[in-house]
Formats: C-alpha cells, sequence, structure tokens
C-alpha cells in the first residue's frame, strides 16, 4: 500500500495578456448570443403566456382558429395544430427532395469537374442562396405551380390509392408538395455548401487507398468521402431543416393555408405557422396576436430542438467514425 | 553526416530472413530492358511531371517477375512519383503528366484501350502512412477491396484468415476481426493495409515505405512477408534503410536527382549495389556519405 499519497496539486494555466484579452472577448460574444436567444424566448413567451394559460396543450394539437366575438375573448378557439403539421410535412418534403440533389452537387462539384467549372458552379449556388426568399416565391408561384400542378395530376392517377397522394377534393393547385418543392430548392445551396466542405476535408490518402484497390472514382466516393462527410451532412441538413421551418413568405405564396390537419400532400390545402403569423398578424385583434407570439414561441422551441437534435447526431456520429 | 549518425543509432535487427532460392538464379541482365523473359513489370523511358516540374527522366527499369526490387535514394528524388506511375495512380495528382511505356505482361498499362482500374487491382500498392479504412472494422478492412471491384467471393471468411496470415497478422487479430481498424497499432494497421492488397491477388505488389511508421519488431514481421510474398508476386519496395533493402531485395535501384529531375543511377543485384556498385555516388549513399 502506498502510504504517502500526496494532496493533488492544481495546475494554473498562465494566460498572457492578449490570450486574456481575446478569451474575454470571446466570451463576451458568446454571451450576447445566449442573452438575445434569451431574451427573444422570454419575450415571446410573455406575450402569448396568457394563450397558454387559456387553451394549454390544445393550443398546439387543435387546429380551429377562430377568434369567435372579438369583444369578448372566452369565444376564441385557437389551435396551431394544423398549422404545425403542415410546417413539419413542407420541412420533410423539402429535406427529402433536397438532400440527395445537394450531396450529388457536392460531389460533382469536389470530384468531378475542372477547376473553371467548378467556380462557375460554386457563384452559382451562393447566388441562389443570397436570392430573397420572395423572389423564390413569386417564381414558384408563376412557373412552379402549373408545373407542379400537372405532376401532381398524374402521380394522383396512378398512385392516389396511397393515402397521402390521395386527392378528393380534386383541387391540386397551391398544395404542401408545391411548397415543399420550392423550400427544397432554396435549401440546396445551403446543404451543399456544407457538403462539399467537409467532403473537400475527406483524407486523401484513403481516397487514394480506395483507387488503388481498383475501386471505380464512385466506388472511393462511396467507401471514404460518403462516411467520412456522414455527420457534416447530418449537420447541413439540419440547417436547412431549420430555414425550411422558418420560412414565411415562400411558403405564403406557394401554400393554401387551411386549418384542418392534412396528410395529403398533393391537395392545395396545408399549413405553415411561419405563414400563419405573416397571414395574420396585420388584422389581428390583441388577443389573436397573443396568439400569433404563441406560434412564434413554438416555432422558436420547434427550430431549437432540430438545432439541438442535430447537435447530438453529429456528435453521436463523429464518435463512430 | 546526419545518415551516417542515423546510421549507427538506428536499432539493428539481426534476426536471420530466410533467403529465397530464386536468388540464386539471380542475373543482372534481367534487370535490362527488353530481357529475354517478358514477364514482370517494365518501365521504358518514363518521365513524370508535375504540373511544369519535370520531377522523373527517363527512367527505363525492368522488374523481374517473382523477385523484390528495392528503389533507394534520398528525399524527393522521384521513388514514390516512380512507383505510383506503376501503376497508373500519378494521374489521380492534378495537372500531373507521363511520358514513355510501363509494360505489364508485355501491354503498355497506358495504352488508350487499357482500363485503368483493372490495372490497380492487378497491380497492388502499400503506402507509406497506414491508412485503413476507418469506417469499417478489421474484416471489412481485408475484404475492401473486393466490394470496391466488385468481385464475388464464395468464402469470405476463409480470405480473410488467408490474408491475414500471410500479412502475418491473423494471430493478432483473429479475436477482434469485429473492432475498427484504426484501433490497432501503427504496425498492425500497416500489416493490415497489405493484408488488404493480398485480398486481391495481385500480380505485382508496390510497397512504398512500408515500414517507416513500424518498430522494428512489426518491421521484422513485414519484411518476411515480403520475402514470402515474393514466392509468387513481384515486388517493387521503396525504402530508406539500406539494411531493409539488403535483407528483402533481389536488386536494387538507385534513384538520384541533382537539383533537376530525377534518374536512375543504377539498378543491379543488391548484393552488388552494396559491395560493388559501379557508380561512385551509389557507393556514397549506400555507406551514407550523404542523402
Ligand atoms: N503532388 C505533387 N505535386 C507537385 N510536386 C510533387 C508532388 N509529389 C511529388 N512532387 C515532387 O516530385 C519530386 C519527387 O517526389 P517524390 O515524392 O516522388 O520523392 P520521393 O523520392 O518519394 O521522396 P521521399 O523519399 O521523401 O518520399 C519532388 O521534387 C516533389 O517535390
Ligand atoms: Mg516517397
Amino acid at each position: 500500500m502506498l502510504t504517502n499519497v500526496p494532496d493533488k496539486r492544481s495546475i494554473e494555466n498562465n494566460l498572457t495578456r492578449v490570450d486574456k484579452v481575446f478569451q474575454n472577448l470571446v466570451t463576451l460574444g458568446a454571451f450576447f448570443s445566449m442573452v438575445v436567444l434569451a431574451a427573444i424566448g422570454g419575450f415571446l413567451l410573455y406575450r402569448g403566456f396568457e394563450i397558454f394559460k387559456d387553451f394549454g396543450f390544445s393550443f398546439i394539437t387543435s387546429s380551429k382558429w377562430d377568434i369567435g366575438d372579438p369583444e369578448d375573448t372566452s369565444t376564441a378557439i385557437l389551435g396551431i395544430g394544423a398549422m404545425l403539421v403542415g410546417s413539419i410535412i413542407t420541412a420533410i418534403i423539402a429535406v427529402v427532395i433536397s438532400v440527395p440533389f445537394a450531396v450529388a452537387t457536392a460531389l460533382l462539384i469536389e470530384f468531378y469537374v475542372p477547376g473553371w467549372i467548378k467556380t462557375i458552379l460554386v457563384s452559382i449556388l451562393d447566388l441562389v442562396a443570397a436570392l430573397p426568399s420572395v423572389v423564390f416565391g413569386i417564381w414558384g408561384y408563376a412557373v412552379l405551380l402549373p408545373l407542379v400542378e400537372d405532376w401532381s395530376v398524374t402521380i394522383e392517377h396512378y398512385l392516389g390509392w396511397i393515402p397521402i397522394f390521395n386527392v378528393p377534393s380534386e383541387i391540386f393547385g397551391r398544395s404542401p408538395l408545391l411548397a415543399g418543392l420550392l423550400l427544397g430548392l432554396m435549401i440546396v445551396p445551403i446543404i451543399t455548401s456544407v457538403a462539399r466542405e467537409v467532403y473537400s476535408q475527406a483524407p486523401r490518402d484513403l481516397i487514394d487507398a480506395a483507387s488503388a484497390l481498383g475501386g471505380t472514382r464512385w466506388g472511393a466516393l462511396r467507401a471514404v468521402v460518403l462516411p467520412f462527410g456522414r455527420s457534416g451532412l447530418v449537420g447541413g441538413t439540419m440547417l436547412g431543416l431549420g430555414r425550411a421551418l422558418g420560412e414565411t413568405v415562400a411558403v405564403y405564396l406557394t401554400l393554401n393555408l387551411v386549418f384542418e390537419i392534412n396528410f395529403k400532400i398533393l391537395a392545395s390545402a396545408g399549413g405553415n405557422v411561419a405563414s400563419l403569423i405573416a397571414t395574420k398578424f396585420g388584422e389581428a385583434t390583441a388577443y389573436e396576436l397573443k396568439a400569433l407570439m404563441a406560434a412564434g414561441l413554438v416555432l422558436f422551441l420547434v427550430t431549437l430542438l432540430v438545432n439541438f437534435g442535430a447537435t447530438m447526431i453529429v456528435n453521436k456520429s463523429r464518435k463512430i467514425v | 553526416m546526419d545518415s551516417q549518425i542515423n546510421e549507427t543509432t538506428r536499432p539493428h535487427i539481426t534476426a536471420k530472413v530466410e533467403i529465397p532460392e530464386q536468388r540464386s538464379k539471380l542475373h543482372t541482365e534481367d534487370l535490362q530492358v527488353d530481357a529475354a523473359s517478358k514477364s514482370g513489370l517494365e518501365a521504358r523511358s518514363v518521365h513524370a511531371w508535375f504540373d511544369k516540374h519535370h520531377a522523373l527522366a527517363d527512367i527505363s527499369l525492368h522488374f523481374p517477375k517473382n523477385t523484390v526490387t528495392g528503389l533507394i535514394g534520398p528525399s524527393g528524388c522521384g521513388k514514390s512519383t516512380f512507383l505510383r506511375l506503376l501503376n497508373r495512380m500519378h494521374e489521380f495528382i492534378p495537372r500531373a503528366a507521363m511520358a514513355g511505356e510501363v509494360l505489364f505482361a508485355g501491354n503498355d498499362i497506358y495504352d488508350p484501350g487499357v482500363n485503368p482500374i483493372d490495372i490497380r487491382r492487378r497491380i497492388g500498392m502499400v503506402f507509406q502512412k497506414p491508412n485503413p479504412f476507418p469506417a469499417m472494422n478489421i474484416g471489412e478492412n481485408v475484404v475492401a477491396g473486393l466490394k470496391l471491384s466488385r468481385v464475388k467471393t464464395s468464402n469470405k471468411d476463409a480470405l480473410i484468415e488467408d490474408c491475414l496470415t500471410r500479412a502475418g497478422l491473423w494471430k493478432e487479430v483473429k479475436d477482434r476481426l469485429g473492432s475498427a481498424g484504426g484501433s490497432l497499432s501503427g504496425g498492425q494497421q500497416q500489416r493490415l493495409c497489405i493484408a488488404r492488397a493480398l485480398a486481391l491477388n495481385p500480380e505485382v505488389l508496390l510497397l512504398d515505405e512500408p515500414c517507416s511508421a513500424l518498430d522494428p519488431g512489426s518491421t521484422l514481421r513485414v519484411e518476411e512477408t515480403i520475402v514470402q510474398l515474393s514466392a509468387t508476386m513481384t515486388i517493387v519496395i521503396v525504402t530508406h534503410n539500406m539494411q531493409q533493402a539488403a535483407r528483402v531485395s533481389d536488386y536494387c535501384a538507385f534513384f538520384l536527382s541533382d537539383g533537376g529531375p530525377g534518374q536512375l543511377v543504377e539498378a543491379d543485384l543488391t548484393t552488388n549495389i552494396f559491395s560493388n556498385p559501379s557508380d561512385s555516388r551509389t557507393a556514397d549513399y549506400v555507406q551514407g556519405r550523404f542523402g
């Protein structure tokens, strides 16, 4: 047995002055963003608190949006169930469409095209990323809408027996598919840019190893680059998902808001929390305004949750690799 | 000067290396291009460029079938470049170019009709830095090449065992084939990479300083592996370790760059290179007087 075990020494890490100043600055910056985040959440909670008190959980689950008698708030029935489900459906459609597209584009840019084409493609993507969403919205309405309407009719004709592709009303138009597709196009540049970033970091020696084993270029990408970039891709996807969940104007122009939970993605009826807020904000009564603040808080929390989930997934998959 | 010090401080490996029987039948003439036997691998007036940098000039060398050839020379003289030219890995470097011919079983591997993927499968390569695939476990790493080149195997487990045994790793990993390739030590990883190359049953194996990251024990094991493999495989090995070149190779080729592109100074039986080289620069190098 050891008898003379000494006390543990504390190890001082003496930072230089420059380091100290820098550390304080960085801490301040991080602290500041936390404060802003908390302030926004707190504000929304404060303004929307009455709604949560009056409706409780049914604000999230019920789909009816009726202010009733404007003079008497007790007659109002307000719930964002349909909007929340709609937000999630459009965001999922957007992600499902954009991820394969973004991965393909990122691989193409990083591994297949010569330098000058790469430069052109990257600037196009940057341009698309910088387009204001209202431009996307107008384009979606004017160009994409008729196209998607045609496709929807065809899809319904052949796949209508699958519940989500069924359209009993036979009204297509401004459907979750259209809004989701448009959102998908909007987030392709975000996901592509993140994917490109991580793919370009894939270790050269592993790609060489795969090639030296008689792998095709695609084989090497699949064996090395895709597994290496998986966690980064998840992160990029979550970034895109966040944008898709929060997008307002583009959805406002391309989705027909209906206060009824709808899983039929081809039908001209859907929901979206952000779009709801934009639609109702102008003419809202004082009480309805509170409900919109509450809806904003829900959206805020969902987005936080998505980001939190993304961080977890990224950390976890990083450990595996 | 430096290398002289290294030479004396380097741990000596004194274990005996079994000398395969071919050594008795080696002939200097076999190294000549257009040697009577057209078997094995042959470089003819090969040049290499990286963009405008002329890295390698006019290398002609014949690697007789089922022999071990050591490539030696100071850092930067183009040994790795030459090696990568032999299995069409050179072209992966952007703006890299080459001239000349590399004949494999009598055919130019740079011929437009040749499928480079097929060449890389038949001419395997092991790199300086061990590079097992981190997303795969040990067993999967061994058969990764089969998966990559879509070769079907009837008996995967037997193949894994066979390759790991030949690479001298089987005993150490047989109970942990499911753990990650990256969880092995550096020396084990390198032998895993050799096993991975063996799984494709290549006719030629190119080794680029395979032992530079290994401890003396692992080095010895890899060297034994090389000697055993040379019974059925043509092996080209780049090494900075003169003792290693002397231990494993049948022939040695000395490369040198005098500021310009790397060139082949001489190639001969390993015994001649070390005891009686025809060029004084070779003698200086192998005796550690420069480089
Ligand atoms: N990817 C590359 N791009 C540009 N130049 C390169 C590249 N690889 C090698 N070179 C150049 O080609 C020459 C030969 O390099 P090479 O790697 O073949 O040398 P080496 O003999 O293998 O050296 P070492 O013993 O240090 O590994 C060097 O001058 C090097 O700078
Ligand atoms: Mg080298």
